[in-house]
C-alpha cells in the first residue's frame, strides 16, 4: 500500500498577511464602515444571545458631517464634550513632547497613543471614582482625563529624583491607585485576568465598583485573555473588557492574532458575554458604549466585551520604525479618521467651538505640557541630574526587608 | 490538645482565618462543594458560603491572575493549585506579577496571596503528580516559599502565610498528609496521632516565616532539609547511629541562614537533602550558603542527596525518592571525610 493518499494534495500553512506592505497603496477594504447611527442600542439587561449582531456591526455616533446620530448618542452636555476634546488634545500634545524628550535622550523609551486617544479618555470620563482600570501601556489618557498632574507622569518618565516609583519601573508604567490606574506590567495580557479577579472581589464584598480591563489585539492571543473571558463568563463580575484593536502589534498585523478570521468582539459569544464592536475613533461612541457596559456591570449583570476599532497612528514605541512593515502613509488612509478632529468638527457643527478657540486651547495646552516638562527636567532626567537613590532598588521587594536583602544592600554600600 | 493529621491541620488553619477575617477567600479546582481532592477545604463552603469558598475553572493562570486582582482589591485570597505539577501554567502570574507587583508599584499595590499546592512524590503519582518545583520559586525575588513537615507547623505556617502581606507559595508534601514517613516504601505510614507534632492547638497561632527548626539535635553532622525529607533524614540518623542534627528549613525563601550556619559551625559537616532533581535545585543554594559561611569549619566536603535528574518515574518511584538508605550512605561518607 502506498504511503501517500492519492487524493491528497500537498498541504501548506496559512500565514495571514496584511492588505498592504511598504511601497503598496494603503488598503483598508477589509474594514467596512457602516453609516453612523444605524446600530440599535439594546437595553442593558438584554440577553447576550439577543444582541449577537452587535459584535459584527460597528457602533458609530458621529457621522461624516460631524452630527451625532442614532440611539447610541449619549447626548452629553457641551462642557463634557469640550472636556473630552481638551483631554484628548492634551494627551496628544503630551505624547508629542515626551516623544521629543526621548529623542533628546531624557528617557530611554516612550510610547504614544496617537489616534487612540478617545478610547481611554472617553471611558475614564464614563467611569466613576473608585473604579479600577487595568491598562496596557497606551492608555495614558486614563490619567490625563482625570487631570492627573503631568509633572508626576514626567518625573517617572525621566526616572528623576521625584519619580514616585524610585526609578524601579519603566518610564510610562504608571501606578496610581487613587486615580483608579493599576500598575502596568510589561508581560502582555496579564492585567486582563487580574482585572476580572479585582471585579470578582468587588462582587464578593458586595461593593459597587467596576474593573475595566484593557488588552491589545495582538495580546488577545495570550492565555490571560481567554482565562479572563472564562472567569468573567462563570462568575459574572462587574468588568468592562476592552480590546483595543489598533491593527498592529509592533510589526505584526491583527490577522496573526486571528483578527482576520473572526473579529475580536465576537469572541465573547462563546462565553455568552454581550459583545460590542465600536468605532474607537468616535469619542461619543466610546463614551456611550462604555456607559452601557458600566451600567450593566453596576447592575450586577456581568461583564461586557468591547472591541474598539482604531488605528495606531504612531510607531509602537520610540524603538520602532513602522515604515519597515506598513505603507508610510497608511495612517492617512485610516477610514475612521482622527478622534480629535472628529470631536472638534462635531463641536463646531454644534456651534460651541471654532478654529480660534481650538488654536487658543492648543496653545494653552502646549504651554501647560511644556511647563510640566521643564519642571520635571529640573528634578533630573534619565542618567543626568538628580536620580532616585540607589538604595531604592532594594525597597518594596517585600513589605519588610528580609535579612538576606539587608545584607546585599550593605554589600552594595547603599 | 487535639491530634490532627496534616490535612486536618491545614483545614483548621483555613477555618481559623476564614472565621477571623472575612477578606480571606478560598478557591481553586474542586475546592468548593467537594472540598478538594485531598479534602483540605472540606466543609468550608458549607460554613462560609459560596462567596468565600468556590470552585474555579481548570485554568491555573486564571486562578492566580484572579487572586492577584483580588489581592490588589484588598482580599486575602488562598487559591489552591491541585498539584504542584500544574503550577507552571500560572508561573507568569506568580513570578512576573504577584512577586513584582509591590516592587513595580512602589508598594501601592501588592498581592497578599497564599498559593497552596500539594508537592512531592511517594504516592505513585508519576511524572504529573509528584514533582517538587520549589526551586523555580525560590529564584524569584518578591516571593516567599514555605514547606511544612508536620501538622503543627502546617497550621502555624499557613496562618502566618495568610496574614503575610507578600505572596507565598505554600507547598504541602502530600506524602505527609496522612502521617510521617521514614522513606521505606515497604513500611506503613505512621499515623500522625502518635507524633508529638501532630498536637495542634485549637484556634489561632502562628509559626514565624523565615525561621528554621531543629527537628533532631545532634553534634556530628548537619542535615539541611525540608518537607518529607525531614522524616527520611531522621530515620537515616537513627539507622546509621550517626549523631546528626536535622534542620527543618520550613521556609526556603527567605532562608534562615543564621540557624544553618550555627548548626554547621557546630558539627563541621553537612549533608543537604531534597527529593527534587539535583541540577540547579535548592540543595545547590544550601550548599553555597554553607560554603560561603562555613568553609573553614568544614571537616569534609558537603554532600547532596536528591532525586535524580529525570522526570519523576511511575513504577520506579521508590528508586527515585531519596530514602534513608541513600541519606545514610551520605552520612557515613561525610563522617569518613
Amino acid at each position: 500500500m502506498s504511503d501517500k493518499n492519492p487524493l491528497s494534495t500537498p498541504l501548506s500553512l496559512h500565514v495571514p498577511e496584511p492588505s498592504s506592505r511598504p511601497g503598496d497603496k494603503p488598503n483598508f477594504s477589509h474594514i467596512t464602515v457602516p453609516d453612523a447611527g444605524n446600530v440599535r442600542r439594546p437595553a442593558v439587561d438584554s440577553n447576550p444571545a439577543d444582541m449577537r449582531d452587535l459584535a459584527f456591526d460597528m457602533v458609530r455616533v458621529l457621522d461624516d458631517n460631524g452630527q451625532a446620530v442614532g440611539d447610541w448618542d449619549p447626548k452629553l452636555a457641551d462642557d463634557v464634550l469640550i472636556k473630552g476634546l481638551t483631554v484628548m488634545l492634551k494627551t496628544r500634545i503630551f505624547d508629542e513632547r515626551l516623544f521629543m524628550s526621548q529623542r533628546q535622550g531624557k528617557t530611554s523609551i516612550y510610547v504614544q497613543c496617537r489616534g487612540e486617544e478617545a478610547i481611554a479618555c472617553a471611558q475614564r470620563m464614563a467611569l466613576s471614582k473608585g473604579d479600577m482600570c487595568f491598562p496596557t501601556y497606551r492608555q495614558q489618557g486614563l490619567l490625563i482625563a482625570q487631570d492627573f498632574p503631568m509633572v508626576d507622569m514626567i518625573n517617572q518618565i525621566y526616572s528623576n529624583s521625584k519619580d514616585k516609583l524610585g526609578g524601579r519601573s519603566l518610564p510610562f508604567f504608571y501606578s496610581e491607585r487613587d486615580y483608579g490606574f493599576f500598575s502596568i506590567s510589561g508581560n502582555l495580557g496579564t492585567q486582563f485576568m487580574q482585572a476580572v479577579g479585582w471585579a470578582m472581589a468587588s462582587a464578593i464584598k458586595g461593593d459597587n465598583k467596576v474593573a475595566s480591563a484593557w488588552i491589545g489585539d495582538g495580546s488577545t492571543a495570550e492565555s490571560d485573555f481567554h482565562s479572563g473571558l472564562v472567569f468573567a463568563s462563570t462568575y459574572k463580575p462587574p468588568a468592562v473588557l476592552n480590546v483595543v484593536n489598533n491593527q498592529w502589534a509592533i510589526s505584526t498585523f491583527q490577522g496573526i492574532a486571528s483578527g482576520e478570521a473572526a473579529n475580536f468582539a465576537c469572541r465573547g459569544h462563546g462565553f455568552n458575554i454581550p459583545s460590542l464592536r465600536v468605532d474607537g475613533n468616535d469619542f461619543l461612541a466610546v463614551y456611550a458604549a462604555s456607559q452601557w457596559a458600566i451600567e450593566r456591570a453596576r447592575k450586577n449583570l456581568g461583564a461586557t466585551l468591547i472591541e474598539w476599532v482604531t488605528y495606531r497612528a504612531a510607531a509602537h514605541t520610540t524603538s520602532d520604525d513602522p515604515t519597515k512593515y506598513r505603507p508610510a502613509d497608511e495612517a492617512e488612509h485610516w477610514p475612521l479618521g482622527d478622534p480629535i478632529e472628529r470631536l472638534k468638527q462635531h463641536l463646531i457643527v454644534k456651534g460651541v467651538w471654532d478654529e480660534d478657540k481650538h488654536q487658543a486651547l492648543t496653545k494653552q495646552l502646549k504651554a501647560e505640557v511644556k511647563a510640566a516638562a521643564k519642571e520635571a527636567e529640573s528634578y533630573g532626567t534619565l542618567g543626568k541630574g538628580d536620580l532616585p537613590a540607589v538604595s531604592e532598588m532594594f525597597n518594596h521587594v517585600y513589605k519588610e526587608m528580609p535579612a538576606h536583602l539587608r545584607k546585599q544592600r550593605q554589600e552594595a554600600g547603599v | 490538645m487535639p491530634s490532627k493529621n496534616m490535612i486536618e491541620a491545614i483545614r483548621d488553619a483555613l477555618d481559623v482565618k476564614m472565621a477571623q477575617d472575612e477578606n480571606v477567600v478560598v478557591f481553586g479546582e474542586d475546592v468548593g462543594y467537594f472540598g478538594g481532592v485531598f479534602r483540605a477545604t472540606e466543609g468550608l463552603q458549607e460554613k462560609y458560603g459560596k462567596q468565600r469558598c468556590f470552585d474555579a475553572p481548570i485554568s491555573e493562570l486564571g486562578i492566580i491572575g484572579a487572586a492577584v486582582g483580588m489581592g490588589a482589591y484588598g482580599l486575602r485570597p488562598v487559591p489552591e493549585i491541585q498539584f504542584a505539577d500544574y503550577i507552571l501554567p500560572a508561573y507568569d502570574q506568580i513570578a512576573s506579577e504577584a512577586a513584582r507587583l509591590r516592587y513595580r508599584s512602589g508598594g501601592e499595590f501588592f498581592a497578599p496571596i497564599t498559593i497552596r499546592t500539594p508537592t512531592g512524590g511517594g504516592i505513585y503519582g508519576g511524572q504529573t503528580h509528584s514533582q517538587s518545583p520549589e526551586a523555580l520559586f525560590t529564584h524569584v525575588a518578591g516571593l516567599k516559599v514555605v514547606i511544612p513537615s508536620n501538622p503543627y507547623d502546617a497550621k502555624g505556617l499557613l496562618i502566618a502565610s495568610i496574614e503575610d502581606d507578600d505572596p507565598v507559595v505554600f507547598f504541602e508534601p502530600k506524602r505527609l498528609y496522612n502521617g510521617p514517613f521514614d522513606g521505606h516504601h515497604d513500611r506503613p505510614v505512621t499515623p500522625w496521632g502518635e507524633q508529638p507534632l501532630a498536637e495542634v492547638p485549637e484556634g489561632h497561632y502562628t509559626v514565624e516565616l523565615g525561621k528554621a527548626a531543629v527537628a533532631r539535635a545532634g553534634n556530628d553532622v548537619t542535615i539541611l532539609t525540608y518537607g518529607t525529607m525531614v522524616h527520611v533524614a531522621i530515620c537515616a540518623a537513627q539507622e546509621t547511629g550517626i549523631d546528626a542534627e536535622v534542620i527543618d528549613l520550613r521556609t526556603l525563601l527567605p532562608l534562615d541562614e543564621e540557624t544553618i550556619i550555627a548548626s554547621v559551625k557546630k558539627t563541621g559537616r553537612c549533608v543537604v537533602v531534597n527529593e527534587a532533581t539535583k541540577t540547579s535545585g535548592f540543595t545547590s543554594e544550601l550548599t553555597t550558603v554553607v560554603q560561603e559561611n562555613c568553609f573553614y569549619n568544614l571537616e569534609a566536603p558537603i554532600i547532596r542527596v536528591t532525586g535524580w535528574d529525570t522526570p519523576y518515574p511511575h513504577a520506579q518511584e521508590w528508586d527515585y525518592f531519596p530514602g534513608p538508605g541513600r541519606v545514610g550512605e551520605a552520612l557515613v561518607k561525610v563522617m569518613e571525610g
